[in-house]
């Protein structure tokens, strides 16, 4: 392309230039000022108005926060419902969407139009409660996972891009006397690993964040993931909320240092697979957003 | 395709085609096997609570169960429009979705313009990573670290106040700033994410376009104004629709993190009254009529956007 050289062209990138990268800072500055004030003192952060780089280094934030329990269990419990949830909701999701995404399958568009539906309506909150009640997960870990295993949005672009592998493949394997399950392991799941990688992070991102399900369906403080926990020290800890219940593990306020370190703790998990996601996410939120 | 050849033929009697159809089925089953799980998860997690939206017009009482809980017709939708709470909540709904939409929905359009004339791809590319991160945190981790930020007891912002003069501001507990927190915060979260569609939409642009108006003299403004504003029209018409279709879902735990007892006035949407009334106060009828009412609402909003979309010519969503 020719690039346009007049003085009026240069001042308009100066200035998006400038304000892009003024949006970049506001937008990172608060998590580099919550990393930087979870790793100094109370002191300094009382004296020095704006920390970004502290004079005081001081790991008294981090040390509290792993001779708690609480805390240490809930990240315990975070980590064991992303990998388990993972798992189990790829497995459901690649399974029913390989079905679904073979042409010659007699009642495939009653089931899509059965799957697509749900994103459109839904019985909401409280009747979902009562069933999950009425099968005896409350209070159980398993009521962080299996009431919310499918997601139709996740559930749609993998069969969609199940339809979009060569029609070739399986009738050849078919010939050679492969089985469906067969066409399905041996084939088509190796052929889609980027696919199921992306599916993978997104399920995995959203059981790390899982909050709500967990007020929904976990009375027992002890179970609770790490999201619910942070909530109870950084939101409630503030003496906002009217709802103080799992409080008492927390008589005294908690300093503003182990706040931000509680925060740092809940958030690094998903900036370390941040660079995987990225690659990943902008193809997956096109597909969706053409196809959903 | 098999089936249509099937039907296609005249002479096939009935019995043939079910035996046909009997024969497709077993050839399959491996592949219903696949389904089933799923299909299972469905019916049990999404359909059998839509049935379970019965107990609205029911008195239900745990104890007694679905099948033998009292029925009582529409006392609870009656109850719901009856009730004062109901026009605070229609009002902080309507009212945060307005927010919303002005001053949220533009937004990634206009960062998606202003990277669109970046021709630095490194630059480019840093500022996308940069500012797609808040979208992967949870609204956990978002309002926590707003909480750091704007609290009265040595938050950031409230230092700063003071440092250039001003008076400490309690953010948190204060009815006029509930909403400007939640608008700032989606905004935090959601804008960089928000440019993704733009942006593909404005990489099919052709550059000849670009050119051509350069030689008729077109400054950078003109361009956008008359390249590649119109040319994303379509894609801006179709998530405003989307959004339209939305108005109801402004995110509850978006919402029930930052609501308390001193903002509930402004904060109470449909989601939160019904958590609060059905799970804390445990009127599962009358709550679960509350969210009906949501949900139907919302279909309809969804479909009549979807109806609105076609006729003016654009693409619909489904």
């Amino acid at each position: 392309m020719v690039q346009d050289k007049t003085l009026g062209s240069r001042i308009f990138d100066a200035v998006n230039y400038s304000l892009l990268v003024i949006i970049a800072l506001v937008t990172f500055l608060p998590f580099i000022h919550v990393i930087a004030g979870s790793f100094t003192t109370v002191g300094e952060l009382a004296q020095k108005q704006f920390v970004i780089i502290p004079t005081v280094w001081s790991l008294d934030a981090y040390k509290y926060i792993f001779s708690t329990n609480t805390i240490m269990k809930s990240m315990g419990v975070s980590i064991g419902v992303t990998i388990f949830g993972t798992l189990f909701s790829m497995v459901l999701t690649a399974l029913m969407a390989y079905g679904l995404s073979r042409r010659d399958l007699d009642g495939r568009r009653g089931i899509m139009f059965m799957v697509v539906f749900t994103m459109l309506f839904s019985g909401g909150m409280i009747p979902s409660f009562l069933v999950v009640k009425e099968l005896g997960l409350i209070d159980s870990l398993a009521a962080l996972i299996v009431p919310t295993a499918i997601n139709a949005f996740n559930l749609i672009i993998m069969r969609n891009f199940f339809q979009n592998l060569p029609d070739g493949l399986e009738e050849s394997a078919k010939m050679d006397g492969c089985s469906d399950w067969g066409i399905l392991l041996r084939i088509v799941i190796p052929l889609s690993m980027p696919a199921i990688a992306t599916i993978s992070l997104f399920y995995a991102v959203t059981y790390w964040n899982t909050y709500m399900t967990a007020i929904l369906y976990l009375n027992d403080a002890a179970k609770w993931p790490v999201q619910v926990i942070l909530r109870q020290i950084v939101i409630l800890a503030s003496g906002l909320a009217a709802d103080t219940s799992g409080m008492d593990d927390f008589v005294r306020p908690p300093e503003q240092t182990v706040k931000m370190a509680v925060i740092v703790v809940a958030t690094v998990p998903i900036l370390l697979v941040y660079p995987f996601l990225q690659k990943h996410f902008a193809k997956g939120a096109l597909l969706g957003s053409i196809k959903g | 395709m098999m089936r249509d050849t099937a039907v296609g033929n005249e002479m096939v009697t009935k019995p043939k085609q079910s035996s046909e159809l009997k024969r497709r089925l077993i050839k399959n089953r491996a592949l219903y096997q696949m389904i089933l799980p799923g299909f299972l998860f469905f019916v049990i997690f999404k359909y059998i609570p839509m049935g379970g939206l019965f107990i609205a017009l029911q008195d239900y009482q745990p104890y007694l169960g679905i099948l033998n809980s009292p029925w009582v017709g529409f006392e609870h939708f009656e109850r719901l429009f009856t009730e004062p709470m109901f026009f605070t909540i229609l009002r902080n709904t309507l009212l945060l979705f307005l927010m919303n939409l002005l001053f949220y929905f533009p937004i990634p359009i206009i960062l998606a313009l202003m990277l669109n004339e970046v021709r630095r791809d490194a630059f480019k590319r840093i500022v996308q990573t940069i500012v797609y991160i808040p979208h992967f945190m949870s609204w956990v981790i978002i309002v926590s670290i707003s909480f750091v930020m704007l609290s009265m007891d040595r938050g950031i912002i409230n230092e700063l106040l003071v440092l250039m003069g001003l008076e400490k501001v309690n953010f948190l507990m204060s009815n006029e700033w509930f909403r400007p927190m939640y608008v700032l915060q989606i905004i935090w979260r959601e804008a960089g994410w928000g440019t993704i569609i733009y942006l593909a939409a404005m990489a099919a642009i052709d550059p000849g376009l670009y050119e051509a108006a350069r030689i008729d003299g077109a400054n950078r403004f003109r361009q956008i104004w008359h390249i590649t504003l119109p040319s994303i029209r379509s894609v801006i018409m179709v998530l405003l629709i989307l959004k339209i279709g939305d108005v109801l879902e402004l995110g509850f735990e978006h919402i029930y993190l930052l609501l308390n007892s001193m903002n509930r006035e402004v904060a109470e949407i449909f989601d939160t009254y019904v958590y609060t009334a059905g799970l804390r106060q445990g009127q599962f009828s009358y709550s679960t009529a509350v969210g009906f009412f949501k949900s139907v609402v919302g279909l309809i909003l969804v479909m009549g956007a979807n109806w609105l979309s076609k006729k003016a010519g654009e693409e619909g969503i489904y």
